[in-house]
């Protein structure tokens, strides 16, 4: 049977879920993108999207490594990831007055650096020709039920964090010194966001690929932000973005045979390109609208 | 001692590329325009990728395709510097239609040996002809003319936007063709050490310079210097050491070089 995209949502759906693969596809992907649309909210808050970034970056090494070494490749992902959020949030505290054109130079030739090392890695590991676009770009095949285990455990590991430490994480994001007056460890915060960041980005790779985490984990919260202020209508209006561009990317991918990453960025750049258009109509009228608080440089 | 062939070739290209990429490096760190610098690094791929599924020449699409997102990203972006999350998003958009361009790609030449992935990602300077390695070194050394040509304004609406708009520096412009002559050079170190690697060396060599000088002329001298250094360095290992990818061990060299700087 090839699968036809139709007018009728429930046969496409009926299609869709056929499959076993397709089915750990999907609930894998739903699992991370609910996950990484919250951890990239506070991302994008905290302004931390270039160590998103690198962390990602960093996995591609792990998982080459973990290759390699003939370990899981979530082993390597989780590991450098983690190692990788330990190492920002160390640089980020020892130089307390570094400049931010400083800053960004180190991670961008930290990034540079372990997608050096990871394709190197891969091609002592020989099998560079093959997997190289997997583990890049992301793969709808292949997910185990067992590695859907162990994504929606680490979501739950995740989301509880945010669940407990959200309140004074947001206070410590929007207004470190306030924070820091009324006794809130900001400092052990953002530690703590660091690593659950890594983590976070470690599980999404795995399904999005090393090169397109930000799809599900800037994308949705960056559109949210432009559509509304109000903090708890901004988190979930993430997440819902962030679901529909994972199902969007697999649906299509599943119909047309091209890569999900392919249509998971374009329904991302797709709704930011609305959701901005739509930010900016009010503004021109003059009913300018408060943005959500960010936090201070 | 006469060096011949491919080597020849590679050293030329990547010499004249490590000039240009350390120089105009050395204004991206300045200017904390990375994260843009790495958009485009991408939005080289997506470029060569277009080209290569389309039948052209990868460099056609290259630096169309660097070309036309700096200039997207000067003008996205409220003031010549795009914030994070519209760069994110975009960055993130073209590397999606690189994969797409991949998929017609490998469909269409019914191959799917990820060859040509590998070469646009990282970089295959040992395959250049030496009309391909003149044609980059020209074109690096047009962009190191030009980058000298708005060296003293670039540097003051850099250190000072404020105060050199009052006394009508043209900042908004200077900053749109600045973009573009980064898009350039990441188009050019494309070719040296692939889309994906290119960062690193924008990055690396710039910011150990700025970390050892904070006087700009020498620091740009320094950018360049150890970019130079890292790219012969990097070569000469890649050749010695059987399977160790150029892109790689120039990369390599350039991030421990930073990371002495730091370290010290």
């Amino acid at each position: 049977m090839t699968p036809h995209l139709t007018v009728d949502l429930f046969s496409d759906v009926e299609q869709l879920l056929a499959y076993r693969f397709m089915v750990n596809a999907l609930e894998a992907a739903s699992v991370v993108a609910v996950m990484a649309a919250v951890v990239g909210w506070f991302m994008v808050l905290r302004r931390e999207t270039f160590a998103g970034h690198t962390l990602s970056m960093m996995s591609f090494p792990g998982a080459a490594a973990a290759a390699l070494a003939g370990l899981p490749l979530a082993a390597g992902y989780f590991a450098f990831c983690g190692a990788g959020a330990v190492m920002i949030a160390g640089a980020a505290q020892g130089g307390g007055a570094a400049r931010q054109a400083e800053r960004s130079a180190v991670i961008g030739a930290v990034g540079a650096g372990s997608l050096a090392l990871g394709y190197l890695l891969l091609s002592l590991y020989g099998g560079v020709l093959e997997s190289l676009e997997s583990l890049l770009f992301g793969s709808i095949l292949g997910v185990t039920s067992g590695e859907v285990e162990m994504l929606a455990l680490v979501a739950v590991a995740v989301l509880a964090f945010l669940a407990v430490a959200g309140r004074p994480l947001f206070f410590a994001s929007v207004d470190g010194p306030l924070a820091r007056a009324s006794r809130v460890p900001v400092r052990a915060l953002s530690v703590a966001f660091l690593l659950v960041l890594g983590l976070a980005v470690a599980a999404t790779v795995q399904i999005t690929g090393v090169l397109l985490v930000f799809a599900l984990l800037v994308a949705p919260a960056g559109i949210a932000r432009e559509l509304t202020s109000r903090i708890g209508v901004s988190l979930l209006l993430s997440v819902v973005v962030g679901l529909l561009i994972a199902w969007v990317g697999l649906g299509l991918s599943y119909f047309t045979n091209y890569s999900p990453g392919f249509f998971a960025t374009t329904a991302a750049m797709v709704l930011f390109t609305l959701a901005r258009a739509a930010r900016s109509l009010p503004e021109r009228r003059g009913r300018r609208e408060a943005p959500v608080p960010e936090a201070s440089l | 001692m006469a060096i011949s062939g491919f080597l020849a070739n590679a050293l030329l290209a990547g010499s004249c590329i490590a000039v240009a990429s350390g120089l105009i490096g050395w204004f991206v760190v300045l200017r904390s325009q990375v994260f843009a610098g790495d958009a485009l690094s991408h939005v080289a791929f997506t470029g060569a990728l277009a080209a290569a599924a389309a039948g052209l020449d990868l460099r056609a699409g290259l630096f169309a395709a660097t070309i036309v997102v700096a200039l997207l990203l000067g003008v996205l972006g409220e003031r010549a510097r795009a914030d994070d999350v519209t760069i994110g998003i975009v960055f993130v958009w073209t590397l999606g239609l690189g994969v797409l361009f991949l998929d017609l790609f490998n469909t269409g030449s019914g191959a799917s040996d990820g060859t040509i992935a590998a070469r646009t990602l990282f970089g295959s300077i040992f395959g250049l002809g030496s009309g391909e390695a003149e044609l980059a070194a020209l074109i690096a050394a047009g962009t190191v003319l030009a980058l000298l040509a708005i060296g003293r304004p670039l540097l003051f609406a850099s250190i000072d936007a404020p105060a050199a708009a009052a006394v009508r520096v043209p900042v908004r412009a200077l900053g749109l063709v600045f973009l573009v002559l980064v898009g350039v050079v990441a188009a050019e170190a494309t070719q040296a050490v692939g889309a994906l690697l290119l960062l690193g060396l924008l990055a690396a060599p710039a910011g150990a310079a700025h970390r050892l000088t904070a006087s700009p002329y020498r620091g740009m001298a320094l950018a360049v210097a150890i970019a130079l250094a890292s790219t012969w360095a990097g070569l000469g290992l890649s050749y010695e050491i059987a399977g160790l990818p150029p892109g790689s061990a120039v990369i390599g060299v350039a991030v421990a070089f930073y990371a002495l700087t730091i370290a010290i």
